[in-house]
């Protein structure tokens, strides 16, 4: 466990003692507000609008369903973009700068060095996720919230999070080349995304596998206020998956061929 | 405390080390020296675990590189050739977590680093970043990193290289303190630094030992031949022929603007030479015996096959 905390607590070091955490945070935030802001207004007008044609009794306008869950669904999208910039270095830099060498030349495991740089990462995500979740708070003044689908939601972004950066320290391992690491993160995770699009196409099996391996497949329910066992299990076993990837990926370098 | 036995290491259809076998006893420092593509980085990263033998083994303080790698990692310090250094970290910062990863006890990290960074002449570059520092200094902060778990091994690659004069002077110095009562494996292709440096030699050329001995003992298979350097005032080309013609000379080569004149070493042929030079109603303008160094030596043994 000391191993995991100085591996974590050097990345932690990297993400505050460069600028990638505060413009990544920075990015994230704008975006993610901008996105809320133009949510909120859209529901003032709305509601002025039915108001005024008295038909409010006939549409019911809800603020979960018409600014937390697109707000919620937005997010997960920026973050396919944002978090291949924050996973790309893990290790391509230490490959590209040598210092790759010094950790597995260290009595240390690779479990270990992975395990410190996927909490490292996950942990600034949280910490970003956790301030952009102060725009639900300002929403949470001014109307009446059921908080229930908002924390069902929050949770499903908590837990995609954890699928996503495992993908993108994957592609790090992979390559040391930084740029290609995230381009590869790109794909794979805009891949995950929309994989459930050809299983429209496809035949009896495959529409029932493509769909299930879909990223977005599993949070719509969550963020819609669903907590289905089967979504969270997907998600946790995904990150696993990918984790588990990755250490046979950089265990592979020491077997014998 | 290091013995390899038939090590082998293949990259795909390149042998890179080809059935190694050598032992380094506790204490001794020993100079792996070899042209540029030897296979001297292949050895010492098979041997630090970074890379997999694909043939054979090595044991490091008992412990086998394969089996038990934690082990053997705990034992090693290395240098690679490019100082593993995090560029963004301050000196202290670094040798902190350096000590955290090579599970050095919390209680006793502060007094382990603040004895590394005196021994390696760090005191004043203590709060200052590692990309700031100069080439010497990084070195340095290399060579910390290395010896701060007080490891019985020490695996340096090319540790002077790409230092000026001063510099490498300092390291070596260095290398020579933390030499006691530990055990160090240095690769280079600089030959005056291993006769400096080392108890013993290993010279590996394409992947295999050529040979093993002292560095004096290794000079002393050409001290046979003595070889003197003269220059003359006149033809060059007239006084060479002149000169060989002299009996029990070996071989007159041009060199510049003198003559390289080889014989052997009990000959002492000195004053003929001058005399005949001097017959020629030539000047003597220089002559001086000049040391066979291990350098030749190298060449000697690293270009057999193709002579």
């Amino acid at each position: 466990m000391g191993h995991v905390m100085a591996i974590f607590g050097k990345e932690m070091r990297s993400y505050f003692g460069s600028p990638i955490a505060y413009v990544m945070a920075g990015v994230f935030l704008l975006f993610s507000g901008f996105v809320f802001r133009n949510q909120v207004l859209e529901f003032r007008d709305m509601s002025v609008y039915l108001q005024l044609a008295e038909r409010a009794e006939k549409i019911q306008l809800n603020v979960n369903t018409d600014v937390v869950e697109p707000f919620f669904e937005f997010q997960t999208f920026i973050w396919m973009i944002v978090i291949p910039m924050l996973t790309m270095r893990l290790y391509a830099e230490e490959k590209r700068g040598g210092t790759y060498e010094l950790l597995m030349t260290s009595p240390i495991t690779s479990g270990q060095i992975l395990m410190g740089k996927f909490l490292a990462c996950y942990a600034l995500y949280l910490l970003i996720e956790g301030m952009a979740f102060g725009y639900i708070g300002v929403l949470a003044a001014h109307a009446q919230l059921d908080w229930g689908p908002v924390f069902s939601g929050a949770l499903g972004v908590v837990l995609i999070g954890a699928t996503f950066i495992s993908v993108g320290i994957l592609a790090s391992s992979l390559t040391e080349n930084q740029i290609i690491a995230a381009v590869l993160s790109f794909f794979l995770l805009i891949l995950l995304w929309i994989i459930d699009w050809a299983a429209r196409f496809a035949g009896d099996l495959f529409f029932v596998i493509l769909k299930f391996l879909s990223l977005l497949e599993h949070t719509r329910d969550m963020i819609r206020g669903v907590v289905d066992t089967h979504d969270v299990v997907f998600f946790v076993s995904a990150a696993a998956f990918f984790l588990f990837l990755t250490h046979t990926v950089l265990e592979s370098r020491r077997w014998r061929t | 405390m290091i013995e390899v036995d038939h090590l082998t290491k293949r990259y795909g259809a390149i042998t890179a080390v080809d059935d190694i076998s050598f032992e380094v006893g506790k204490g001794e420092i020993v100079g792996f020296l070899g042209p540029n593509g030897a296979g001297k980085t292949t050895t010492m990263r098979v041997l630090t675990c970074f890379l997999p033998a694909t043939e054979g083994t090595a044991r490091i303080g008992g412990y086998d590189i394969f089996e038990s790698p934690l082990e053997v990692k705990r034992r090693i310090g290395y240098l690679p050739e490019l100082p593993p250094l995090y560029r963004d970290m301050r000196v202290h910062t670094y040798l902190k977590f350096i000590a955290k990863i090579k599970g050095v006890a919390p209680s006793e990290a502060e007094q382990r680093i603040d004895a590394v960074i005196a021994q390696c002449g760090l005191v004043d570059r203590v709060h200052q970043l590692i990309g700031q520092l100069s080439k010497g200094y990084r070195q340095r902060v290399g060579l910390a990193q290395a010896i701060l778990h007080d490891p019985e091994v020490i695996i340096m690659d090319e540790p002077t290289s790409g230092l000026d004069p001063n510099q490498i002077i300092e390291v070596r110095q260095l290398i020579r303190e933390l030499a006691h009562e530990r055990t160090v494996i240095l690769s280079t292709h600089i030959l005056p630094e291993v006769e400096m440096t080392c108890n013993r030699v290993i010279i590996i050329h394409e992947g295999k030992i050529v040979a093993v001995d002292t560095p004096e003992n290794l000079t002393a298979d050409m001290r046979g031949t003595a070889r003197f350097f003269v220059r003359v005032s006149g033809d060059v080309d007239v006084a060479a022929e002149a000169i060989a013609r002299i009996e029990g000379v070996g071989s007159v080569v041009r060199s510049g603007h003198g003559l390289r004149v080889h014989w052997p070493a009990d000959a002492n042929l000195s004053t003929e030479v001058s005399a005949r030079v001097v017959a020629l109603g030539m000047g003597l303008v220089e002559m001086r015996e000049e040391a066979m160094s291990l350098e030749e030596t190298f060449h000697a043994l690293t270009t057999q096959e193709e002579s």
